[in-house]
């Protein structure tokens, strides 16, 4: 503990990030540029997150990281070990004892209180890079609310496969103003945007972070005629027998036999755990 | 030597620091809450929130602007020596700090269209506040939320601008409130 700073940033950098922070919660859904810094993990690893994660982690907290739903798995051991050493915080495996939640790619299945915080690591922030490779121009463009190509682009997929094919990063608006991208989480999770829990957003390659503050309103694009369906494998989960919950889908031998598991492995073990 | 700049720092910053902007975070994405921060003893007029919000969030790279009675010999050291950050006029500035009637509104920088964040977050001084009088809607707010305010109109002025516009954190003693430019205030 002795060799770091708390939290292992520096007090200045954490100043930064934490103005950013604000003007983020501010302006809910526009990206904040902020000053990026190389953290002891590749990008893509989630130095976005982790950057978020110290500037606002307390001694007090009890940190939870997931990684697709999972806490046991290479990333989420790494980061929580990471701030167990360098910011001293509980840390926990139950959503609902959690105060700050790290996730890759997961929104918990269990509904998020008003204390809790949960700070998503994000590859690519800008939800229009894909259609238009310039930041100049998507920065122009949500500027002046210039979205047609994004419904173009849904409307190309609803042409060429007769429903919207986009399956995770699924593009949002936020509170009517800008539309922001989840991050890769399947779009099962995005009605759960809508939470009393404060988000927190994270692309440390990228250098940009955006906030949702709790219970503001995030609609999922669509169209009238072609509604947003959050959708998921139709299955029950093969371990706990949850219908409702996310599914992975693993594959158990070399004929094709495959089963279904919960995502959510905190929600899974929980659910077995009452059942035994 | 005049030490009194010197002193009422915070006593264990980094995590005073964490503590102090856990209670800024969450009265800015919950609009009508209203928070407790200490940890600073900083020189009167100035609040000990006030000097918590400062040393939070300010270091060389944010502008301050010091308004009216808040513009003292003893704060402007207390801020440049425990923060580092530069002094200047309202169009500069990234805070401000002093009472509803001493700040010239219309003078701080609301951002850009294309970086709506580099906007002014004003630090409003004030006797008292509680959870009556305006109702405030928008992002944090589940339903309503009530907030004492110095006036309504300028808060919907600002509210016209969105996505520019600025931020407000009322501070009182050791109390902490906020308004981002996203709250519908009526």
């Amino acid at each position: 503990m002795t060799d770091y700073n708390f939290a292992y940033l520096d007090e200045q950098t954490k100043r930064m990030i934490r103005r950013a922070i604000l003007k983020g919660l501010a302006v809910p859904g526009y990206q904040v540029p902020f000053a990026s810094r190389e953290m002891p993990m590749p990008y893509g690893w989630g130095t976005g997150g982790v950057q978020v994660s110290a500037a606002v982690l307390t001694p007090d907290d009890t940190f939870k990281v997931i990684d697709q739903g999972a806490d046991d798995t290479t990333n989420a051991v790494s980061i929580r070990r990471f701030f167990e050493k360098t910011a001293g915080v509980a840390v926990t495996e139950k959503t609902a004892k959690a105060s700050v939640i790290q996730t890759r790619h997961r929104i918990p299945e269990t509904d998020l209180t008003e204390d809790q915080i949960l700070v998503y690591q994000v590859p690519i922030p800008e939800p229009l890079r894909f259609l238009e490779p310039s930041e100049v121009e998507t920065r122009k463009m949500h500027a002046l609310e210039e979205y047609g190509l994004m419904h173009v682009k849904l409307y190309e997929d609803i042409s060429q496969h007769g429903a919207i094919a986009t399956a995770y990063a699924y593009p949002v608006k936020v509170e009517g103003r800008y539309v922001m991208d989840p991050s890769p989480i399947p779009k099962f999770d995005n009605p759960k945007l809508n939470m009393a829990g404060i988000q927190l957003f994270g692309a440390g390659r990228e250098q940009r972070i955006y906030a949702v503050p709790p219970y503001t309103q995030v609609v999922s694009l669509d169209f009238e005629d072609h509604p947003f369906e959050a959708s998921k494998a139709d299955h029950a989960c093969d371990l706990c027998g949850s219908t409702t919950s996310y599914l992975d889908e693993l594959i158990v031998d070399d004929e094709g036999g495959r089963m279904f598991m919960c995502s959510d492995t905190d929600f899974c073990a929980a659910r077995r755990e009452d059942a035994a | 030597m005049d030490t009194q700049a010197l002193e009422g720092g915070y006593a264990n910053a980094p995590v005073d620091a964490a503590q102090a902007f856990r209670a800024i975070m969450r009265v800015m994405a919950r609009p009508g809450t209203i928070e407790d921060i200490t940890g600073t003893a900083p020189p009167a007029p100035l609040s000990v929130a006030a000097g918590a919000v400062l040393l939070t969030l300010c270091d060389p790279e944010t502008p301050v602007h010091l308004a009216g009675g808040h513009d003292t010999a003893s704060i402007r050291d207390w801020i440049t020596f425990h923060t580092g950050a530069p002094l200047v006029a309202p169009d500069k500035a990234a805070f401000a700090v002093g009472t509803w009637d001493d700040l010239p509104l219309p003078a701080f920088p609301l951002g850009t269209s294309e970086y709506p964040d580099r906007s002014t977050t004003l630090i409003i001084e004030r006797d008292a506040f509680s959870q009556q009088g305006a109702t405030l809607q928008g992002p944090g707010i589940k339903d309503a939320a009530r907030l004492s305010l110095p006036e309504t109109e300028a808060f919907q002025a600002n509210r016209r601008h969105f996505p520019l516009g600025l931020d407000f954190i009322f501070t009182s003693g050791s109390r902490i409130a906020a308004l981002p430019r996203s709250t519908r205030v009526s």
